[in-house]
This record gives structure tokens, sequence and C-alpha cells, in this order.
């Protein structure tokens, strides 16, 4: 015989748990629905979706060693960098292709920022050699300079519009680590995505290189990454439409 | 080399007077350096080989799993055997699978006081034979050239060089591409220095005809390569 005074200990307990399991969850919900109105994650701005714009690719040919432009039409942003990096993805995407002249696996991934800044000056520069050195070739030439650079001033805000900058490719490991060895084809690569930012930036006259954010010695073994290449007077050596 | 030669009296002289001593030796190096391009002595023709990459730099991966480093190492050898055979002095900057740096690749080919330093590669891209002479803007010798910049006084002997072996691999039926590039070590290098990357040999229509380990082709470029340079040591020994 269970004594009365047991009986309603037991009740009051068992009520006194089921009020506080309500609590309980009703303190979750709270808790919860303060979460999901401090993560709201509506977005605050309409997507911008740039309109096509011709762009002007210098995509490489193994076979002969060439740079021929080839004129594109896709979405190109109003920020320079961004369209550094957009140009240059489409320019990848062309490489990566199966049928590409210049088969480089990577694709536009393979390019990870391009920065822009100011370029500065380099003592003794020469403009670029573009032209074969003799009738019998048809490769495009590019200079390459050791980067002695000067301090540079501090240029008005109207010459700031207009000076020349210094882009830097931050190029991902994979895409160094798979590219095709060798001293042309990784030119061609170098000096592709050289005249590419060249063609569709004009105020982009030096470029760099790095690799997963580092410097890097050579591209794939040849092409040396450590140097300032001059897109001076890269020209494009003929149009032609994809 | 003449840094050792007249530095070896210095050893033995005062603390005070090594200051002295290293003017002496400087003075004595400077019509040296002066020199745009050390001639060799008469009716010697030095040819310089690297072959490029060796020990941990397997250079590219080419067809059957072929290392570059071991291709240019063969094509090293096979090409001295054919210019000793005429009569030409050959200085190689490696013998073996061995990692060799740039820099070092460049004082060999410097110190052979060379008429021709050829860096040996090998791609699977592209056909033929591509040549490269440095990128760098042709200039007139310094007193004391800059190691990174020296090529720069040679360059225009380097484009001579470059033209003279591209008639001769032209004559033999070779494809030929040359270009402006400076792969390592041949800025550095003091002497009409070229590259030479060889690539599978491809039809008009693309299809590769002679790959990289068809050995006839190999024998092929060796040959044209040395056929090339006892052309270029008679350009050279003419006046």
């Amino acid at each position: 015989m269970i004594p009365r005074y047991q009986v309603y200990l037991f009740g009051f307990l068992l009520l006194a748990s089921l009020a506080m399991s309500a609590v309980l969850w009703h303190l979750r919900e709270r808790a919860h629905q303060r979460l999901l109105a401090g993560q709201d994650s509506a977005p605050t701005s309409a997507p911008a979706v740039a309109p096509d714009e011709p762009a002007a690719l210098l995509v490489a040919n193994d076979s002969d060693g060439s740079l021929l432009t080839q004129l594109h039409s896709l979405p190109l942003p109003d920020d320079p960098g961004a369209r550094a990096h957009a140009v240059l993805g489409k320019l990848l995407d062309l490489y990566a292709a199966p049928d590409a002249a210049h088969p480089v696996p990577g694709g536009a991934g393979s390019v990870l920022q391009v920065f822009l800044l100011p370029a500065p000056e380099i003592a003794g520069a020469v403009p670029a050699a573009t032209k074969p050195i003799d009738s019998n070739s048809s490769t495009v030439v590019i200079l390459p300079r050791d980067s002695r650079a000067k301090t540079p001033g501090s240029p008005p805000q109207d010459a700031q519009q207009s000076s020349p900058l210094l882009a830097v490719v931050n190029l991902t490991g994979s895409f160094a680590a798979n590219h095709p060895s060798g001293i042309e084809t990784e030119m061609l690569t170098v000096l592709s995505i050289c005249g590419t930012l060249r063609a569709n930036l004009p105020r982009v006259t030096q470029v760099r290189f790095l690799v997963d954010g580092h410097q890097r010695a050579t591209l794939a073994g040849h092409a040396d990454l450590t140097r300032t290449y001059l897109t001076g007077d890269l020209l494009p050596s003929g149009d032609s439409h994809p | 080399m003449p840094v050792s030669l007249i530095n070896r009296p210095c050893i033995q002289v005062l603390r005070g007077q090594r200051l002295l001593c290293a003017l002496m030796a400087l003075a004595a190096l400077l019509p040296l350096a002066a020199q745009p391009a050390p001639p060799a002595p008469q009716g010697r023709f030095v040819v310089v080989l690297d072959a490029a990459h060796g020990g941990d730099d397997t250079g590219g991966r080419l067809a059957n799993n072929q290392l570059e480093k071991s291709f240019t190492l063969a094509l090293s050898v096979r090409l001295r055997s054919l210019l000793a055979a005429r009569g030409i002095q050959v200085v190689t900057t490696r013998d073996s699978d061995a990692t060799i740096a740039p820099d070092k690749r460049a004082e060999i080919a410097n110190h052979a006081q060379a008429q021709a330093c050829l860096s040996l590669h090998a791609s699977e891209s592209g056909s033929g034979l591509h040549l490269f002479v440095s990128s760098l803007t042709p200039a007139q010798s310094a007193r004391i050239p800059a190691w990174k910049t020296a090529q720069a006084a040679w360059v225009t002997r380097s484009l001579k060089l470059a033209g003279v072996l591209n008639s001769a691999l032209l004559h033999t039926g070779m494809s030929v591409t040359m270009a402006r590039s400076s792969p390592p070590s041949i800025d550095s290098m003091t002497c009409p220095a070229i590259a030479v990357e060889i690539a599978p040999e491809q039809n008009a229509g693309h299809e590769i005809t002679a790959p990289l380990d068809d050995t006839n082709y190999q024998a092929r470029v060796a040959a044209a390569l040395a056929a090339a340079l006892v052309e270029w040591r008679s350009e050279a020994r003419q006046p």
C-alpha cells in the first residue's frame, strides 16, 4: 500500500517536470526564432548582370607557335580587376576545351585573382619586341624585363586616371602543376595572358605572376615567373572570330 | 680562372695590405672584363652542351613516361660524340643524372669561353625544333657585366648563331621555330647561347610523324645539330 503523501509527491513531481519541459521547449523556440532573425539571408541588392561586350583574346597556337587575336562577346563588369579576371577566365576556358590549339587544363577557375596596382617606373625600359626574329618565324615575342623599379612619386589625381597599371595575376597551384612543360608552350601561355590583359585593359603595361599567392620560379620548369613582363608593344598578329 | 690565380699571393700578405692586394687584383681583372668577348685561341672551337634539368629537376614528362632530363642527357651524349668526331671540343654541364643549378650551368659555360652554347630541352608541345635566343635587349659589353644580364652583350652573336642553325636545320628538312625567350641560365651566359627545344615531328595535318622516343628521329636531330654547328664553325672562322 502506497502512502498517500507519496502519491501526492509523485503527482507534484510529474507536474513540475511537465511544466519545466514546456518552459524549455518555449525557450528553445524563442532562441531559434531569434537566431533566424539575426541571419537574414534575403538579398540586399539585385545581382548585377553585366552586358555582353566584345573582348579581344590573344589565343596561342602550339602548332606554329603563334598568338592570334580572337574576338569574343562576354559579360564584362565595370570594375577593371573583375574585367581582367573575366577575360583571363574566358581565355583559359578556351585552353581547357577538348579541341584547343594550346591545350592547358584548368579553365577559368585557374585564375584566383587579378590585382591592379600603379605600375612602378622601370629604369631603362625598352618597348617589348613583338616581331619574329626572322621572316620564317611566326612567333610573337615579348621582352620580359627585370623589375628594376624606381620609387614611384605621387602623381596628381588626373594623372592617376590614366597612369599605367601593373597587373598581378594569381594562378592556382594546380594550373601550374598540370601545365604542359616546355619553353614554347609555357611562354605562349604567359604571353597570351599578358597580351589579353593589354588588349582589354590598355593601362596594363606590366604583368607579374603569383601561384597560390606566392612567387614561383617557373610556370612548369621553363617560363620565368619571377620577372615583370612588359606588355608595351604586344600587338595582335591578326583578328579572327571564333 | 684568373680570379683564383690573382688572389693566391694575397693569402700571404699582412692584414693591413689586404686592401691594396684586393685593389691590385681588381685592377688586374678590369682589362679582362672590358673585353666584350674573350676570343678563344686561334683554331680552338668549343661548344658547350647543357642538358637541361637533371636530378631532382625532372623537367617535363614526355611520351611513354620518359622524363625530359633523361632525353636531354641522351641527346647531349649523342651530340657530343658527333661533334668530337668532327674535331670540335665539347664541354658538357652534366654527364649524369645530377641536379645542377642554373647559375652553375652558366658558370661552366662561361669558363669554357665557348663559341656556341646550346641548352637542350624537350617538349611534347609543338613540332620540330624550337630555337630560343635570350630576350634581353642587345647591349654594349660592360666592364663588369651584371650576372643576370651578361648575355645582353652576346645577343647579337646569339641571333647570328640562331640564323645559321635555322638555315642548316631547314636544309636537313627539319621544321624550325625561332623566338626570343629566356629559359633558366641563358641570360647569364657569356657566349653565343641558344636554347634548343626538341618537339615531335608533325606533318601538315598536325599528325605526329616522329615521336620523341623514336631513336631515328633523335639521331636525325643530333646529326642536324652537329651539321649546323660545323656550319657555325665555318662562319666563326671567317674574318
